[in-house]
């Protein structure tokens, strides 16, 4: 069963699922994963997905609670002692999985290994410069400069024992390009609802519940089977056939054979992640030629050309949600009079080509991939069709997103797609600073269509130092209402998300970011 | 002896340093790792840096010739995305794989070889011609279908077996294998029979055109004339002279198993090399993808070679004819 971790976890493995027992089958969730974790190391790799798996491992400073509010977790307070320092006060009495204590020292250490200069990690805390130990439940967090979104950054950084990791010698992250394997990617030690049992990877990964967690259970599980099945149809065959009890990722075509099923219940809504269209703004096309898409009147032709309601009737099969804005509601700095959907008007459409002075339309590449987002190409053939409508002539070009993505980055696409949920954020300053800002030091990597607003980037600029949230927001909210206005992006919807799970599950949240927290689980 | 031993190694190396430089040409073409390998709020710099530690934008034959210098020593790197040792996690996939293999060897053995004898002495009968006729769905249908069709009359109608996974293992020594419990024996069956579809096929058709070749032969007449029982002729000493060359293709099919048990690995979840080759694909893990299509490709070097080399032996002829 324990193939990859050493002979130390596998003893320890061995002896917790010994003293657990087979008593507790009641209280089990077999989660059929739509792809394996990639490391029991959170530091290991930007990936969301695992990050979140091991957020029932290991726990940040700070959490996100069932309506997705930054809570305490391992920090039981925090003040900002003056803009560029905040100090947080520990909660203590936590300890690990292994018996050691959680205190200010682990915190240092955690920090120091993520953030070091080879940690893949280091961009989900983009403004940290230090750490000091004040005692030894306080911590001062030093930052380059004042930044408000600390506490948003901090929920997925995950806390290890300082103790543990010089033990083993892995106070630094495993270095890929040293070609060294390291000790965390196979062993946990965290402070979180439950511990780690065994992992095979690409078949099981077995926790079993945390009996000393610092904080109340609100679930009542003991023990999580997570078994990743990568082929959809098998997936939901496993559900159906009881083999699994909660799969996260229920493909769209299979949700009404779920829903009839009686064992089953179908949990649906629509995603934080905002699909849109982004333009090339340079001064030529990617095949030569003046570029029309500079031009305000052609961006707004192309969008009254557009017919969103049967993309989404169609398309989407009424399960996604139309958007006139660049977030969903969920995200800080939303507007909802912003949102108001730009309907369809192939008329006007055609006379705004035609005051620009493209009667007949141009020819442009439009770059889609064909698994980045929900039915990415059937609409991508949609939209396609409806420019032809007005005369346009896209050049459709498909691909895989790892293949795609090259071309989007280095402007070798006139229109792409692109779906922005700013995660880990969770804040409109993520898009603002990564896509809408121009493209110049550490700002505007995904401005891959390389324009320039000035206001856009002064309004970020300064909601990024902005510490009173409500002044921040406001900003945020005007420098959307410019990318409205000037058509920056075009957006589309936020995608439908479909979990399903056994139906004797009692309460079963379901997370607009698509993360499954399972220690809110009842059964 | 000893000469056609070193030509033929020299050849097998020729085909290994082929094999890995057509590889990596493609992975030129199947996307850039850095772009998944951080997130979404990495920095420009960040990337650039990243890019550089690995090796990324050095140009082309460099980044080979390091590749072949360090595989030579067995020395595949770590995965870029699990950070694990590469040569590590396909030899704890390899199990999984290889047991899939020969289980479905032995189905298409069993099963394809009376298939054929059956089909070859009773050639005009109905259930001939229906085995005939439903052989070429086994060889027309893809394995995916065939995969997904097992899964939902065995898995969600009846329930009879587990429709993804290995079941518990046993490790003995560095091997796992699924064989010794009784769910690694009932999660076995349905992959190992959808990926054994198109070998019964083959066998039953080769073991039927050497049976209605060996039958027409004068020591089958010779047999009949001295009036030996129908049974005894047929599956003694008519079969007995088809087998050469079904072991030989069973034998070098196994290659060819190995290497396209992918698709049924990744229907059923089956946690082999393949469905690690396909992961690999998907975030462009060059290392996991270099060290797959190199040990793939050895196996089927070897295999070829052993077959050669025994057919040296067997045969003196072929030793001056080698090139």
């Amino acid at each position: 069963m324990i193939s990859r971790l050493g002979p130390k976890a596998a003893l320890v493995g061995g002896l917790i699922a010994a003293t657990i027992g087979s008593g507790a089958v009641a209280e089990t969730v077999r989660w059929g994963a739509p792809r394996d974790i990639v490391s029991l190391d959170p530091y290991s790799y930007g990936d969301s997905y695992t990050i979140n798996f091991l957020n029932h491992i290991y726990e940040g400073l700070v959490r996100y609670n069932r309506d997705l509010e930054i809570e305490p977790a391992l920090a039981e307070s925090w003040e900002i002692v003056s803009p560029t320092t905040w100090r947080f006060r520990l909660r203590e009495g936590v300890t690990f999985h292994n018996g050691n204590d959680f205190t200010a020292e682990d915190v240092l250490a955690s920090l120091q290994r993520v953030s070091d200069p080879t940690s893949p990690l280091k961009g989900n805390l983009p403004a940290y410069k230090s750490a000091e130990v004040v005692d030894e439940f306080t911590i001062d967090i030093e930052l380059t400069g004042p930044y408000p979104l600390l506490l948003n950054d901090l929920t997925n950084i995950h806390v290890f024992d300082k103790e543990w990791l010089v033990e083993n010698n892995a106070e630094k992250p495993t270095d890929v390009s040293a070609g060294v394997e390291g000790f965390a990617t196979f062993n946990t030690n965290g402070t979180g609802p439950f511990k780690l049992d065994s992992r095979t990877p690409e078949a099981q990964t077995i926790l079993s519940v945390n009996e000393g967690w610092w904080d109340e259970p609100q679930h009542n599980l003991t023990r999580i089977e997570f078994q990743p099945v990568s082929s959809a149809a098998t997936r939901v065959a496993a559900l159906l056939s009881g083999e699994v009890d909660f799969v996260d990722s229920a493909p769209v075509q299979d949700l009404p054979r779920l829903q009839a099923a009686q064992n089953l219940k179908v949990l649906e809504r629509t995603d934080l992640r905002t699909v849109m269209l982004g333009f090339n703004r340079r001064d030529e096309l990617v095949a030569g030629g003046e570029n029309p898409m500079n031009d305000l009147r052609v961006r707004q032709a192309m969008q009254l050309a557009v017919d969103m309601e049967l993309i989404h009737d169609k398309v989407m099969r009424g399960k996604s949600r139309n958007a006139g804005t660049l977030v969903a509601p969920a995200i800080p700095g939303y507007s909802e009079e912003l949102d108001e959907v730009v309907g369809v008007d192939v008329n006007r459409a055609k006379e705004l080509l035609t005051e620009a002075g493209y009667p007949d339309g141009f020819e442009f590449d439009f770059v889609c991939t064909n698994e980045s987002y929900v039915n990415e190409e059937q609409f991508c053939q949609a939209i396609a069709s409806m420019w032809s409508r007005i005369g346009l002539k896209p050049r459709l070009d498909i691909g895989p997103t790892a293949k795609q993505t090259p071309k989007r980055a280095n402007g070798q696409a006139d229109v792409y797609t692109i779906g922005w949920a700013t995660l880990p954020m969770l804040d409109t300053y993520s898009i603002l600073i990564q896509m809408l800002h121009s493209k110049e030091g550490n700002a505007g990597v995904f401005n891959w269509g390389d324009w320039s607003y000035p206001e856009i980037d002064r309004l970020t600029q300064a909601a990024g130092v902005e510490l009173d949230r409500e002044k921040r927001l406001a900003m945020e909210t005007e420098a959307l209402k410019i990318a409205r206005d000037e058509i920056v992006m075009m957006p589309l919807h936020q995608q439908p998300m479909a979990w399903a799970a056994a139906a004797e599950f009692e309460d079963f949240p379901q997370f607009p970011d698509n993360k499954p927290r399972l220690w809110y689980v009842t059964k | 002896m000893l000469a056609f031993l070193i030509k033929r190694s020299a050849n097998a190396i020729f085909v290994m340093l082929s094999v890995s430089f057509i590889a990596f040409m493609i992975f030129r073409f199947v996307g850039d790792p850095v772009e998944l390998m951080l997130n979404e709020q990495a920095t420009q710099e960040q990337r650039d840096e990243l890019r550089n530690r690995l090796g990324l934008d050095e140009p082309f034959i460099v980044q080979f010739g390091t590749f072949v210098s360090n595989a030579a020593q067995g020395d595949f790197g770590i995965s870029f995305r699990n950070q694990q040792d590469v040569l590590g996690m396909i030899a704890e996939r390899f199990p999984a794989t290889f047991e899939l293999v020969i289980v479905a060897t032995l189905i298409s053995l069993v099963a394809g070889i009376p298939m054929g004898v059956i089909t070859a002495i009773r050639r005009q009968t109905w259930y001939a011609e229906a085995m005939q006729f439903t052989s070429i769905i086994g060889v027309s249908l893809p394995s995916f279908v065939v995969g997904i069709g097992l899964i939902l009359i065995f898995s969600v109608w009846l329930g009879w077996m587990p429709a993804f996974g290995r079941g518990e293992t046993v490790d003995i020594g560095w091997w796992s294998t699924g064989l010794l419990t009784h769910s690694g024996r009932m999660s076995i069956i349905l992959p190992a029979l959808s990926l054994s579809l198109f070998q019964i096929t083959l066998v039953m058709r080769l073991v039927r055109a050497e049976m209605l070749e060996v039958l027409r032969s004068d020591f089958i007449k010779f047999a009949r004339a001295r009036g030996i029982p129908a049974r005894a002729i047929h599956f003694r000493h008519a079969l007995r002279n088809c087998l050469m060359p079904v072991v030989t293709m069973t034998a070098m099919q196994i290659g060819g198993l190995i290497a396209f048990a992918l698709v049924t690995e990744t229907v059923f979840q089956w946690p082999g090399m393949g469905l690690l080759f396909i992961q690999a694909v998907t975030f462009v893990d060059v290392p996991i993808m270099a060290a797959y299509l190199c040990i793939v490709a050895l196996i089927f070097v070897l295999l070829n070679t052993l077959v050669d080399i025994t057919y040296a032996m067997i045969d003196p002829r072929l030793r001056g004819a080698e090139k």
